[in-house]
């Protein structure tokens, strides 16, 4: 399966934006922020077509997103996924003495997935266990 | 029904205070002016699939409802047991609350940090290292006739900042370019339409070439008119709309600026592209950035969070203060939440620092990168937090997180958020801005009023009720201080 070296930007996006509003838990939020924007030309390198699910694997976490083709290309090698839970786990914690982790330009893999999307309550579960809580 | 104007948003840093609500039956059932974003937060705000109305307490595993007394109550006694806790959030909240949460912080010995720290936390160390020329957005709408966005996207992350205080306004001395902007619109869609049918006439579609790329700079930008250059790592919709874009490859954003410094005053460059640019094209751009009359850098989370971080913020106010020498130039950071100002201006009155300021020994101390939010949680050192406004367990990586939930995590908000999913205690409070008044500051430190525009749940009472409420229980069981 081919694996694609790319850089990783996250940010904001007008229907990221809606869809917190919306609520975090609802379709639209999901929708709008577990994808993964890929350059037309990276997305025919993976041999796949827009809609499919891509694992998207950094040093810190790897994670299933749908890939969307990107509307503004070129910028090859660059993929883009909206700021949120998915976005996250993708993310280092060292903050180079300023206290802010860096978010934009990290080394990334991409290559096609079988595998579904997690959703939030599940990914949550996934990534922090929330049912091994104990009570106050 | 009753209409509710000049009613201000509470969704960005850009502040919009013309919006119109028309309200029946305490709903909100229409909303003027507002965009996208800020319509969506007006509409559906309510929505109880997502809204939290009744207190919760995590008991056996369970979150379960309880009452507001008894939340308060163990709130109180968490954070006044607490050796290090964290009280993270309060861009969302009004500046009244953030007062009383610094007090909260003070009284338990916390840490007190607000979300600049995953945002504008290095423009803010920046600006301390190196000063900076701002104005307010006022000016900007008036007088810029050059606006730089560089490292954000306000098509989506401030829908109207454009409309409202850049390009596409009427100011006194400086016109819209949107006629430019639809015309520049409407031939490139013609442009695409040709071309599609000159494809479909052709037997043979290799001999359609598409047209070379040009370069040079468009001549809309050397015309004394309004305009507007673009400096992003990927072409955004703002990079559509403006006459210019530059495209930075990633990670490279630092040596662009220290580059356009050294065209600034004329110096050679032994180079023949920087950051993925080429050499004449910088230095065509620079002839505008010099050539203007008053100009403004707006930079976004482009700058902060890829890899130079404050930085890149320190060349960038360099290359403001350079250009200063030639001409009018001022740069403004684009701030996210609607009072993540407000947060770092109520920060500065109490504490003398804006944001990641440590309690824990009887004073105020500041040293972000120790004493920010998700150092301390990635450390593993705070052993409780309270969460006002805001989504960390969204928002922070993965390892910070992972300590957040371990201990007691008491959250404040309105919404069901992954937060307080994950939370021990959750105390609904009214939405600031539209339920509860308050005041905000805009991204250029203006401040501005919030209204109540409807009346919130029985049970939901306003963020800095909720605070004063968990400050006097505190105080009462520290002993005799109660106020």
């Amino acid at each position: 399966m081919t694996k694609l070296k790319v850089t990783l930007l996250t940010g904001r996006t007008i229907n990221q934006g809606t869809g917190k509003e919306h609520g975090k838990l609802s379709k639209k939020y999901m929708e709008s922020v577990a994808i993964c924007q890929i350059d037309p030309e990276d997305l025919k390198k993976l041999g796949i077509r827009e809609g499919k699910n891509v694992r998207v694997t950094t040093a810190f976490g790897s994670v299933v997103l749908k890939a969307v083709k990107s509307l503004r290309a070129p910028h090859p090698h660059v993929i883009f996924v909206p700021y949120g839970p998915w976005a996250n786990a993708l993310i280092g914690s060292e903050t180079s003495g300023v206290g802010m982790p860096t978010f934009k330009g990290i080394p990334a893999e991409v290559e096609t997935s079988q595998e579904r999307i997690v959703a939030l309550p599940e990914l949550l579960k996934q990534q922090f266990g929330r049912s091994e809580k104990t009570c106050v | 029904m009753r209409v509710v104007s000049n009613v201000t948003c509470p969704v960005c840093g850009s502040l919009c205070d013309d919006i119109e609500l028309i309200v029946e039956n305490n709903h909100v059932t229409k909303v003027r002016n507002a965009c996208a974003v800020g319509e969506a937060k007006f509409l559906a705000f309510a929505d109880p699939k997502h809204r939290r109305v009744k207190p919760l307490i995590r008991k056996n595993g369970e979150l379960v409802e309880a009452s507001l007394d008894e939340a308060i109550r163990r709130t109180a006694k968490i954070l006044a047991e607490a050796s290090y806790p964290l009280l993270y959030g309060w861009s969302c909240t009004s500046t009244e609350a953030i007062r009383v949460g610094l007090e909260l912080a003070e009284e338990v010995g916390g840490v007190a940090d607000n979300t600049s720290t995953v945002c504008h936390g290095p423009s803010i160390l920046s600006i301390q290292n190196v000063g900076f020329s701002s104005c307010t957005l006022g000016q900007i709408r008036h007088r810029a006739d050059l606006v730089i966005y560089w490292g954000c996207n306000p098509w989506s992350a401030h829908p109207r900042h454009l409309e409202r205080y850049t390009t596409f306004t009427e100011g006194r001395f400086q016109k819209s370019i949107w006629i430019r902007y639809l015309t520049k619109l409407r031939a490139l869609i013609g442009k695409k339409k040709a071309q599609r049918a000159a494809e479909l006439a052709s037997p043979r579609k290799e001999v359609i070439s598409k047209p070379e790329r040009t370069f040079g700079l468009p001549p809309t930008l050397t015309a004394k008119q309004r305009k507007m250059i673009v400096v992003d790592v990927r072409k955004t919709r703002s990079a559509e709309i403006a006459d210019y874009f530059l495209q930075v490859k990633p990670n490279m954003d630092y040596e662009l600026l220290q580059a356009l410094r050294m065209l600034v005053f004329d110096r050679e460059l032994d180079l023949d592209e920087v950051a993925g640019i080429p050499i004449e094209l910088l230095e065509e751009v620079t002839d505008v950035m010099v050539g203007c009359r008053f100009g403004i850098l707006f930079f976004g989370l482009g700058l902060t969070m890829s890899s130079a971080k404050v930085r890149n913020i320190d060349a960038g106010i360099s290359l403001v203060r350079d250009l200063n020498k030639k001409t009018k130039f001022t740069i403004m950071p684009m701030r996210g939440h609607f009072n993540v100002t407000g947060a770092n201006v109520a920060f500065t009155w109490q504490t003398g620092y804006p944001y990641a300021v440590d309690f824990s020994q009887g004073f105020p101390q500041y040293n972000p990168g120790e004493t920010s939010a998700v150092d301390i949680l990635a450390r593993g050192d705070s052993d409780a937090a309270l969460i006002v406004a805001s989504d960390p367990v969204a928002h922070f990586p993965k390892r910070a997180v992972k300590n957040l939930v371990e201990n007691p995590l008491i959250v404040i908000d309105p919404q069901v958020t992954p937060t307080s999913l994950m939370a021990d205690i959750v105390i609904p409070s009214a939405f600031v801005g539209i339920e509860a008044e308050g005041t905000a500051y805009r991204m250029d430190r203006v401040p501005l009023p919030l209204k109540k525009v409807v009346e919130p749940p029985a049970t939901c009472l306003p963020d800095e009720v909720i605070l004063q409420r968990i400050l006097k229980e505190v105080r009462k069981l520290k002993g005799g201080k109660a106020a």
